[in-house]
């Protein structure tokens, strides 16, 4: 071969390199495309334009479901789903208004203590799946019901109380950057990605494309498992947390921690991840929350009443959905269909 | 470590039961440092479920089993893997969803700072693929889209990746093209020179007879003998395999006569890249086949015909009226009376987990429902004479087509379709993997369906069933049908020749650098 022909096929891969990593990224693109396009319109539509402290609040209502949308992915990811993510996020935040107070030390012994509790939530929904060989739909609808149950136990009414200063620094800006924000940013950088790059994270990758040959192959299931629903349950916590400080207090609203597992569902689809697992991010995810709570503020803006909201949610999820699978329709081999 | 005659391996008394069903009964094996050891026997022999006792997927009912001297028991793949035995299975084991370096690194990835390195992870797994010979792999592409002898290449780098002792390869070359063997057989050849101990399972006669060092026959779930590799002639290899005298494989053929009309017929039929132009016929009761090296637009042109390609051009005309293809189901139906034989019989042929009785009869329920209601008498006639007819071993058509041998679950996937009654039957590699016996019978069931004027595409890697089988032999070269062989033209040395698309008079003895050049220019 000639050099020019060795330089011209060097190129020509690392031409399908960059090709490979983007359409690896396609989910990821198209949620935050999607986005892009509402959030303009609502800061194009609000009189005053995006300042500072509408973007903060934006976020801070997002943040809560964009952290229950990632603790939804891992499990997903691994062909599972976790209908408990509402649930872990109430029990934590019930948790939260009766343990994060007092002096600085006692509460940070607190927000240990109540992500402590959603990480143990969490290993117990993996350890039933992988040693009860159940499946996972079922066995967190149990475990959800059960976590409400000690939610209800801990503020059987709304109330409570959590350290201001704590709650005041997590919900405000600096920089005009939102903490919530720093929040996200910080769970993908030391969560998501080190989790990624790990065996046990790309083990629940391989399980979620293909159990049988990831057996085969000698991937670790069954850690890899547990530390997917243990993953869910810790971040489902941080999201408990999160709602804490917005709130002030704790409530065991049934009616809120299903609408955050479903909300949560849809985010994860809307992001790009496979409900058949192997494929996603929680990064997709992020932004598939940010696209549902937007639906809400772009309702405001537009003078729509609020209780259409799950009417236009729908629309939304349907139309990013089929965006995501307008390929299929280059397919020119009706069998790819199929696969 | 003891370097004395200990073999490196020694599998003793082994023994293994599914439910009533014996698989394996006091077995021995025995494998060495540094020389391949092929391991034979009909499907359902012990084979496979020895090397699956061997590589920790299913855990033996009684027995022994030492490496090095040292007794081991694996509690899974993961455990074997450890104790430096990998597997290239014939079922693949690959991540469809992850990229060709995931996969190969999946068990050990190299790490930096205590995460996985992915700039290294892609240079060690370009690393292997060149090794072997899988150059043309690009290490960021996802599994799930290369093609099937690509992914057989990624497999065995994925098995290299692990640095085993011991190699396991059951019917790893199936999949691959002529030129493939060639660059992983002298692979295989330097692993064995570097002291590695080599287990080969394959049903091609030839690549036992290149490569192997000893042989090991099992028939019957029982150690029949063991022997060094050249001792005994390939019919006596056979024999101890079937316990029967092998008679001629291929059975005889009467000459067809040319007066007929085709029952099929295409003019310029052209899709994308990948089909140029292609004009055929083919008449009832004749068997054509279609060689070439693989991915020369073969399986494209038995899909086009099958009505799954959209944005076809070209006519297709059957018995004589133009017909647009839209469908499978619209194939199949009786106005058209197509059959195809998928090559993928887990996911295109099988529901597996399903019995073979629903198995059997999914193509062909409309023919014996009325008004949307199954008649199940008729179904049970119709599946008991197509078992009979096809010698399914099963222990009853409601048990699952899961636990039936790879043989037989081909069976059922050719039973399905023949219950549609076809006129015409396009059959995709339907003999890959599957034993000399079950191979035998489906020779003899394609001449009888020939008999009955059935038409019938034959695509086939192995050129001895080409040879055997067929009336016609058209030869694809990207995309296009390169040479037509008909009668005595048909020989090994002409499809070869015809497939790497040099002139016939040129002999195929060229070098071996000519097979991958071919490959690599179809392929770019």
């Amino acid at each position: 071969m000639s050099d020019i022909a060795i330089a011209t096929d060097r190129s020509h891969r690392r031409w399908q390199s960059i090709t490979y990593f983007i359409s690896a990224q396609r989910g990821i693109l198209l949620a935050i495309a999607i986005f892009a396009v509402m959030f303009g319109l609502y800061g194009w539509k609000q009189e005053v334009g995006l300042t500072s402290n509408i973007i903060n609040t934006a976020a801070n209502k997002g943040a809560l479901l964009a952290l229950v949308a990632m603790a939804q992915t891992i499990p997903v990811l691994t062909g599972g789903l976790d209908l408990s993510v509402g649930m872990i996020f109430l029990l934590t935040n019930c948790l939260a208004s009766v343990i994060v107070n007092g002096d600085p030390l006692m509460t940070s012994i607190g927000v240990i203590g109540v992500l402590l509790v959603g990480l143990l939530c969490g290993i117990l929904n993996g350890v039933i799946v992988v040693y009860g060989r159940l499946q996972p739909i079922i066995v967190t609808l149990a475990t959800s019901a059960i976590y409400f149950g000690f939610a209800v136990v801990l503020r059987p009414q709304p109330g409570g109380s959590v350290n201001f200063q704590l709650a005041d620094i997590m919900t405000r800006s600096y920089f005009s950057i939102p903490v919530s924000l720093m929040v996200l940013v910080g769970v993908v950088l030391f969560i998501w990605i080190p989790y990624k790059r790990s065996i046990l994270g790309r083990a629940a990758f391989a399980i979620g494309s293909s159990e049988q040959a990831a057996y085969m192959s000698g991937v670790p299931i069954a850690p890899a498992k547990i530390l997917a629903y243990a993953l869910s349950g810790l971040l489902s916590s941080i999201a408990g947390l999160m709602l804490t400080f917005l709130t002030y207090s704790g409530a065991a609203k049934v009616q809120i921690g299903n609408d955050y597992t479903l909300n949560s569902i849809a985010a994860v689809v809307i992001g790009g991840t496979s409900l058949f697992g192997g494929v996603g991010s929680v990064i997709g995810s992020i932004f598939g929350a940010f696209v549902m709570r937007t639906v809400g503020d772009l309702l405001i803006v537009f003078d729509i009443n609020p209780v259409l909201q799950p009417l236009f949610v729908g629309m939304v999820l349907l139309l990013a959905v089929s965006i995501g699978s307008l390929r299929l329709l280059r397919i020119k081999n009706k069998v790819d269909l199929y696969r | 470590m003891t370097d004395g005659p200990m073999p490196l391996l020694r599998m003793e008394n082994i023994s293994k039961s599914y439910g009533g069903v014996r698989a394996l009964q006091d077995v021995r094996f025995e494998a060495e440092r540094g020389r391949i050891h092929a391991l034979l026997g009909e499907n359902g022999a012990g084979k496979s479920t020895l090397i699956k006792i061997l590589a920790g997927v299913i855990k033996p009912d009684a027995g022994s089993i030492a490496i090095g001297g040292q007794p081991v028991q694996f509690a899974s793949p993961y455990a074997a893997n450890a104790a430096g035995v990998a597997c290239i299975f014939q079922e693949l084991s690959l991540l469809p969803d992850l990229t060709v370096a995931d996969n190969i690194a999946i068990t050990n990835p190299p790490k930096r700072f205590g995460l996985i390195d992915l700039t290294e992870q892609s240079r060690f797994a370009e690393r292997l693929l060149a090794r072997v010979g899988g150059d043309d792999i690009h290490p960021m592409a996802p599994v799930g889209d290369l093609p099937l002898s690509r992914r057989q290449i990624v497999e065995i780098a994925k098995a290299l990746a692990r640095n085993p002792k011991i190699l396991i390869l059951d019917e790893a070359t199936s999949a691959l093209t002529a030129a493939d063997v060639a660059r992983v057989f002298g692979m295989l050849k330097q692993l064995r020179d570097e002291g590695l101990a080599i287990i080969y399972i394959s049903h091609r006669m030839h690549e036992v007879a290149e490569l192997a060092d000893d042989c090991t026959v099992f028939r019957n779930g029982r150690f029949v003998e063991s022997f060094a590799a050249g001792t005994k002639t390939d019919d006596a290899i056979v024999e101890l395999m079937i316990g029967r005298e092998y008679k001629n494989v291929f059975p005889a053929r009467a000459p067809k006569s040319k007066d007929v009309a085709p029952v099929l017929k295409t003019s310029n039929l052209s899709w994308g890249s990948q089909l140029k132009g292609i004009d055929l016929e083919v008449r009832p009761g004749e068997v054509v086949g279609l060689g070439g090296l693989d991915g020369q637009g073969q399986r494209q042109l038995l899909l086009a015909l099958f009505g799954t390609l959209v944005g076809l051009t070209g006519t297709i005309e059957i018995a004589g009226k133009r017909v647009k293809l839209s469908s499978p189901r619209q194939a199949k139906s009786p106005n058209f009376g197509m059959a195809l034989i998928p090559e993928d019989r887990k996911n295109e042929g099988l529901m597996l987990p399903m019995s073979v009785r629903a198995n059997l009869s999914f193509a062909a329920m409309e023919m014996f429902s009325r008004f949307g209601i199954v008649d199940r008498a008729a179904e049970d006639k119709a599946i008991d004479s197509i078992v009979k007819l096809l010698q399914i071993k099963t222990d009853g058509v409601e048990g699952p087509v899961a636990a039936l041998s790879g043989g037989n679950q081909q069976k059922v996937v050719i039973g399905k379709w023949l219950m549609t009654g076809p006129r015409i039957v396009l059959l995709n590699d339907p003999t890959r993997g599957i034993d000399v016996g079950t191979k035998q019978e489906f020779y003899q069931l394609l001449v009888r369906l020939a008999e009955t004027g059935v038409a019938i595409i034959y695509y086939s890697t192995d050129y001895d069933e080409l040879v055997g089988c067929c009336d016609r032999v058209l030869v694809m070269y990207d995309g296009r049908i390169g040479r037509t062989l008909a009668g005595d033209q048909i020989t090994e040395k002409n499809l070869v020749a015809a497939a790497l698309n040099l002139p016939s008079s040129t002999p195929p003895s060229a070098s071996t650098q000519s097979p991958s050049k071919a490959i690599a220019g179809a392929q770019a």
